[in-house]
C-alpha cells in the first residue's frame, strides 16, 4: 500500500472518530447536568421545600412553596393568553387565511419567536408595570404568554394542515358548515399534535427567568390575587444561587432539580405522544 | 344529450322560468354548465338530466371532467379557490347556486374515492351528520344509526363494535360506513366519486349490490372509470371526454349502440 | 331542449350577497373574523413591542445620539451612559461560543447523519433536543457551581502557564469571566446547531455520497469534500440561528460572566453583556434616563437578533425551496 493511501486511511479513521467524540461530548452534557442536579438536588430536597415559605434572610431552612404555586399561577395566566391567541391564529393560517396577510402573520410570528426573552420582559414592563406603577403577576403572565404565542401558532397550523383533505370534504358533504367542520372534525383529528406543541411551549416558558425579573419580580411570601409581585421557581433559583448563604445554595439545587424534572418530563411526555403518531390509517 | 324521459321538461317557477311544473322523473338538471379553474376551462356547455330514483353513471378517461361535474352538483368545488361554474343547475326546480350550501349538501350527499371515516367511533361517524344538523334526540340517534347501518348492509358486521374506532374496519367496510354516514342525513341524491377504486373485487361487488338496493331511497350519480361497473349498476350513462359530455343515454344503448364514434372507441377500449 | 337565459350580472351579484348572508348564518364568517382578529393581534403585539421599546428610549437617544454606542463609561451616578462595554461583551462572548460550538456541533451532526445507525442517531438526537429544553437558569447554576470553580482551579492556571504570553490569557484569575460566559453559551447553543445541521446533512442526496465513494474517496473524504459543501448554506443558517440565541441569552451569562463593564483583551477578565446588564440593573434603575438607557440597550438587542434571525430564515427558505447548495 502506498504511503499516500495509508495516510488517507489514517485521516479517515481519525476524523470519523473525532465526529463521534463530538457527539458523545454533547450528549454527555445532558447526563452531566442530570447527574449534578440529581446528586446535589436530591441531597437538598426535603418536605419543607414543598410546604414552607422561604425563611427570613440569613436563616437556614424554609422552602419554596410560594414559588411553586407562583410558577403555577404565572403559567396559568400565560396559557390563558398564549393558548387562545395561538390556537385561533393557527386556525386562521391553516383554514381561513388568504395569501398576503397569512405570509405577514407567519413572518411576524417567526420574528416574535426570535425576540430575546428579556426584551419580551421589557415589553411587559412598559405596558403593565409602568401604567400600574408596581410589579405584578399580571405583568409576568403577560410576558410568558406573549412568548407562548409563536410556538402555539405554528404547531396548530402544522397539525391542522396535516389533517387529510378528504376528512374535511367528508364533513362538508354531510352539510357541515366550514367552522363546524373545523371544530368537530379537523381540530379533534389534529388535537394530538396541538397538545404536544402546547406542552412543549409550556415547558419552555416554565423555565424562563429573564422576562420575570422585572415583571413578576419575586416575593418571599404568598401573593394573593393577580396584582402583586409573585415568586417563581426560576427566579428563586437565580437569586438563591447568587446569594452568599450555603443553605440558599442548597435550596437552589433542590429547586433546580424540581424545575428540570418538570421540564424534562413534560418534554419526554410530549415527544412520546408525537412518536406514537397521528395516524389516519389506524387509530 | 338528454334522456328520453323528459322531452317536455321546463324549469319550475322558482328558477324564474315559465310556470309549468317540474317533472317528477327528473331530479337534477344541468343546463349549459361551464366550469373554470382559474383561467382554464374544465367543462364546456354540459347539458344533462339526472333521472329520479335511478343510478346514473358518468364514465370517461381520467381528466375528462366527470369528477369535476359531480362536484358541481353539491357545490363541493367551492373548497378549491378560483373554481368557478357558469350556467344553471336545478335540484327539483331550484337553482342550487342560490340554495344555502349547507342545505344543498344535506340534500345531495357525497361518497368519496377513498373511504374517509372520521377518526371517531363507528357510532359517532354515523351520528355526525345528524348531530351537526341538529336532527334527532339522544334516544332517536341510536335508532337512526342502526337504520343507516342496516341500509348500508354493515349492521351485522359492526353491531357489537359500534364504539370502536372506525379505522379498525377494513377498506370495504369503511366505504360502506361512509355510505351509511351519508344516508343517515337522508339525502335525496347521493353522489359517488369512484367509490370502489380503492377496494378489492369482493368489496366492490358488495358495494354495487348495496347501491342497487338503495335505488328506492335516493337518486344516485356515480363516477367510475370502470366500464363494467357502469354497465352492471347504472340505468343511465353519460360519457365525458375532454370536458364535454359526448353522449348521454340509457346504459344499454350507450354500451350496445352508441351514437358517437368517440363513445364507441372508448367503450371498445380503443383509447383511454 | 329547454333553454334558460342566465341573467349573468344581476344574478351573480345577488348570488354573492346571498352566499355571504348564508355563511354568516352558519357562523363561517363569524369564525373567520374571530380567527382573523387573533392573527392580526400577533402583528399588533409585535408592532407594539417595537413601538414601546422605541418611545421608552427617547431620552438617551436625544442626549447621546450615536455616541451611546461608542461611549465606554457606564456611570449611573453621573448620568453618563455608554454601551460599548456591553456590546463588546455580547459580541465577544457570542463569538467565543461559536468558536467552540460550531466545530463541536457540526462534528456531532456529521456523526449523527453519516455514521451512526438510524436508531442510534434518533436516540441521540432525542437527547440533544432535551438538552435544548434545559432552562437557561439551570445552565447558570451549573456554570457558577461547577464550571467556574473548575476554570478557576485548573483550566485557567494551565492556560496561563502554557499560553500566558498571549494577551488573551493574561491577568488575575477570578473564575467568573468572559471565558466562562462564552463556554456556557457554547454548551447552550450546540443543540441548535446540531439539530438544524443534521437535518440539512440528511437532506443531501445519496447519489452525492455514492458518486464520491465510487471515485475511490474514503468515507471522511466523501463527507468533508462533498456532503458538507453541499449542505454548507444550511449549516450556515444553523450557525446564524445559534448566534441569535447566544446574543439574546440572559440568565446563564449573567451568572458567570462577572458583570463588570470594562473592555479587556483578556478572556480571564470579567465582562458584561447587554442582556446581563438589563437583567441586573433594570429593577434598581433610578431615574428615567437610566431606565431608558437600559431599554435602548434592549432595543439594540432586539434589532440585532431580529436581523440575524431574519437572515437565517431567508437562507433556510432559499435552501429548502431549491434543495441545493447554490444560493
Amino acid at each position: 500500500m502506498s504511503l499516500r493511501i495509508r495516510w488517507r486511511k489514517l485521516v479517515n479513521v481519525v476524523m470519523l472518530s473525532l465526529t463521534g467524540v463530538c457527539a458523545l461530548l454533547t450528549v454527555s452534557v445532558l447526563f452531566v447536568i442530570l447527574g449534578y442536579l440529581l446528586w446535589y438536588g436530591s441531597k437538598s430536597l426535603d418536605w419543607a421545600f414543598f410546604t414552607r415559605l422561604p425563611a427570613p434572610v440569613g436563616e437556614a431552612g424554609g422552602g419554596m412553596a410560594n414559588a411553586i404555586v407562583g410558577s403555577g399561577k404565572l403559567l396559568l395566566l400565560a396559557s390563558l393568553i398564549g393558548i387562545p391567541f395561538g390556537l385561533l391564529a393557527g386556525v386562521y393560517l391553516a383554514e381561513f387565511g388568504g395569501k398576503t396577510f397569512s405570509f405577514l402573520v407567519r413572518y411576524t410570528t417567526d420574528l416574535l419567536n426570535g425576540v430575546p426573552s428579556i426584551v419580551t420582559g421589557i415589553f411587559a414592563y412598559t405596558v403593565i408595570v409602568i401604567p400600574m406603577k408596581h410589579f405584578s403577576t399580571l405583568a409576568g403572565g403577560l410576558a410568558l404568554g406573549v412568548m407562548m404565542i409563536p410556538i402555539a401558532v405554528r404547531t396548530t397550523e402544522e397539525s391542522l394542515r396535516a389533517v387529510p383533505r378528504v376528512l374535511r370534504e367528508g364533513a362538508l358533504a354531510l352539510g357541515a358548515s366550514k367552522w363546524k367542520t373545523v371544530a368537530t372534525v379537523v381540530m379533534p383529528a389534529a388535537m394530538r399534535g396541538i397538545v404536544t406543541g402546547i406542552m412543549l411551549t409550556l415547558a419552555r416558558v416554565a423555565g424562563e427567568t429573564a422576562p420575570l425579573l422585572f415583571t413578576a419580580l419575586g416575593n418571599r411570601f404568598w401573593s394573593p390575587g393577580w396584582n402583586q409581585p409573585i415568586a417563581s421557581l426560576p427566579v428563586m433559583i437565580y437569586e438563591y444561587a447568587l446569594s452568599a448563604y450555603d443553605d440558599w445554595h442548597r435550596q437552589a439545587w433542590a429547586a433546580g432539580l424540581v424545575l428540570l424534572a418538570l421540564v424534562l418530563i413534560t418534554n419526554v411526555g410530549a415527544r412520546l405522544v408525537v412518536s406514537r403518531g397521528i395516524s389516519f390509517r389506524r387509530a | 344529450m338528454r334522456t328520453n324521459t323528459s322531452e317536455d321538461a321546463r324549469p319550475a317557477e322558482r328558477a324564474g322560468g315559465t310556470a309549468s311544473p317540474w317533472p317528477a322523473d327528473v331530479k337534477m338538471r344541468a343546463t349549459s354548465v361551464d366550469f373554470y379553474y382559474g383561467g382554464r376551462q374544465a367543462l364546456h356547455t354540459i347539458n344533462l338530466q339526472v333521472p329520479t330514483g335511478r343510478i346514473t353513471a358518468l364514465i370517461g378517461p381520467s381528466g375528462c371532467g366527470k369528477t369535476t361535474f359531480l362536484r358541481i352538483l353539491n357545490r363541493m368545488y367551492e373548497t378549491v379557490p378560483q373554481a368557478r361554474p357558469e350556467g344553471e343547475v336545478l335540484l327539483d326546480g331550484e337553482d342550487i347556486f342560490s340554495l344555502d350550501v349547507v342545505n344543498l349538501r344535506r340534500r345531495v350527499g357525497m361518497v368519496f374515492q377513498k373511504p374517509n371515516p372520521f377518526p371517531k367511533s363507528i357510532f359517532d361517524n354515523i351520528a355526525y351528520g345528524l348531530r351537526i344538523n341538529g336532527m334527532g334526540s339522544k334516544s332517536t340517534l341510536a335508532e337512526a344509526v342502526e337504520k343507516s347501518l342496516r341500509r348500508a348492509a354493515l349492521w351485522e358486521e359492526v353491531k357489537d363494535s359500534l364504539h370502536k374506532s372506525a379505522y379498525a374496519l377494513s377498506g370495504g367496510q369503511q366505504q360502506r360506513l361512509c355510505i351509511a354516514r351519508a344516508l343517515a342525513v337522508g339525502p335525496e341524491v347521493l353522489l359517488l366519486d369512484e367509490p370502489c377504486s380503492a377496494l378489492d373485487p369482493i368489496a366492490t361487488a358488495k358495494i354495487e349490490e348495496l347501491l342497487f338496493n338503495l335505488k328506492d331511497l335516493c337518486t344516485m350519480v356515480i363516477v367510475t372509470h370502470n366500464m363494467q361497473q357502469a354497465a352492471r349498476a347504472a340505468d343511465f350513462t353519460g360519457f365525458f371526454l375532454m370536458g364535454r359530455l359526448i353522449e348521454f343515454n340509457k346504459t344499454e344503448i350507450i354500451f350496445k349502440t352508441p351514437a358517437k364514434k368517440e363513445t364507441e372507441d372508448y367503450i371498445t377500449g380503443r383509447f383511454g | 331542449m329547454p333553454n334558460i337565459p342566465v341573467t349573468a350580472g344581476r344574478a351573480r351579484l345577488s348570488l354573492r350577497a346571498r352566499q355571504f348572508l348564508q355563511k354568516l348564518r352558519h357562523g363561517d364568517e363569524v369564525a373567520h373574523l374571530i380567527t382573523l382578529l387573533a392573527a392580526a393581534s400577533i402583528i399588533v403585539v409585535t408592532v407594539m413591542l417595537v413601538y414601546q421599546l422605541y418611545i421608552n428610549s427617547i431620552l438617551p437617544r436625544h442626549k447621546f445620539g450615536f455616541e451611546f454606542f461608542l461611549g465606554r463609561t457606564w456611570d449611573p451616578v453621573s448620568g453618563d451612559f455608554g454601551a460599548l462595554p456591553f456590546i463588546y461583551g455580547t459580541l465577544v462572548s457570542s463569538a467565543l461560543a461559536l468558536l467552540v460550538a460550531v466545530p463541536l456541533g457540526v462534528g456531532a451532526a456529521i456523526f449523527l447523519s453519516e455514521l451512526a445507525p438510524p436508531r442510534v442517531s434518533n436516540y441521540l438526537t432525542f437527547v440533544i433536543e432535551l438538552l435544548a429544553a434545559v432552562p437557561s437558569v439551570i445552565y447558570g447554576v451549573l456554570g457558577i457551581f461547577i464550571l467556574v470553580p473548575v476554570l478557576r482551579s485548573a483550566v485557567m492556571p494551565f492556560l496561563k502557564h502554557t499560553l500566558g504570553f498571549l494577551p488573551l490569557f493574561k491577568g488575575p484569575i477570578y473564575g467568573v469571566s468572559m471565558l466562562a460566559g462564552g463556554l456556557v453559551l457554547a454548551l447552550m447553543i450546540v443543540p441548535y446547531i446540531i439539530s438544524v445541521s443534521r437535518e440539512v446533512l440528511l437532506a443531501v442526496p445519496v447519489e452525492q455520497r455514492e458518486a464520491a465513494l465510487g471515485l475511490g474517496a474514503t468515507k471522511w473524504e466523501s463527507t468533508w469534500q462533498v456532503v458538507v459543501p453541499f449542505a454548507r448554506v444550511g449549516i450556515m443558517a444553523s450557525v446564524f440561528l445559534a448566534l441569535a440565541r447566544a446574543l439574546g441569552e440572559t440568565m446563564a451569562v449573567t451568572m458567570v460572566i462577572g458583570n463588570d463593564p470594562k473592555i479587556s483583551a483578556s478572556l480571564f477578565a470579567p465582562a458584561y453583556s447587554i442582556a446581563a446588564v438589563i437583567a441586573n440593573e433594570f429593577t434598581e434603575a433610578t431615574g428615567d434616563l437610566y431606565l431608558q438607557a437600559l431599554i435602548e440597550l434592549g432595543l439594540v438587542l432586539f434589532l440585532v437578533t431580529i436581523v440575524i434571525n431574519g437572515l437565517a430564515r431567508l437562507v433556510i427558505m432559499a435552501t429548502t425551496q431549491k434543495g441545493t447548495s447554490q444560493a
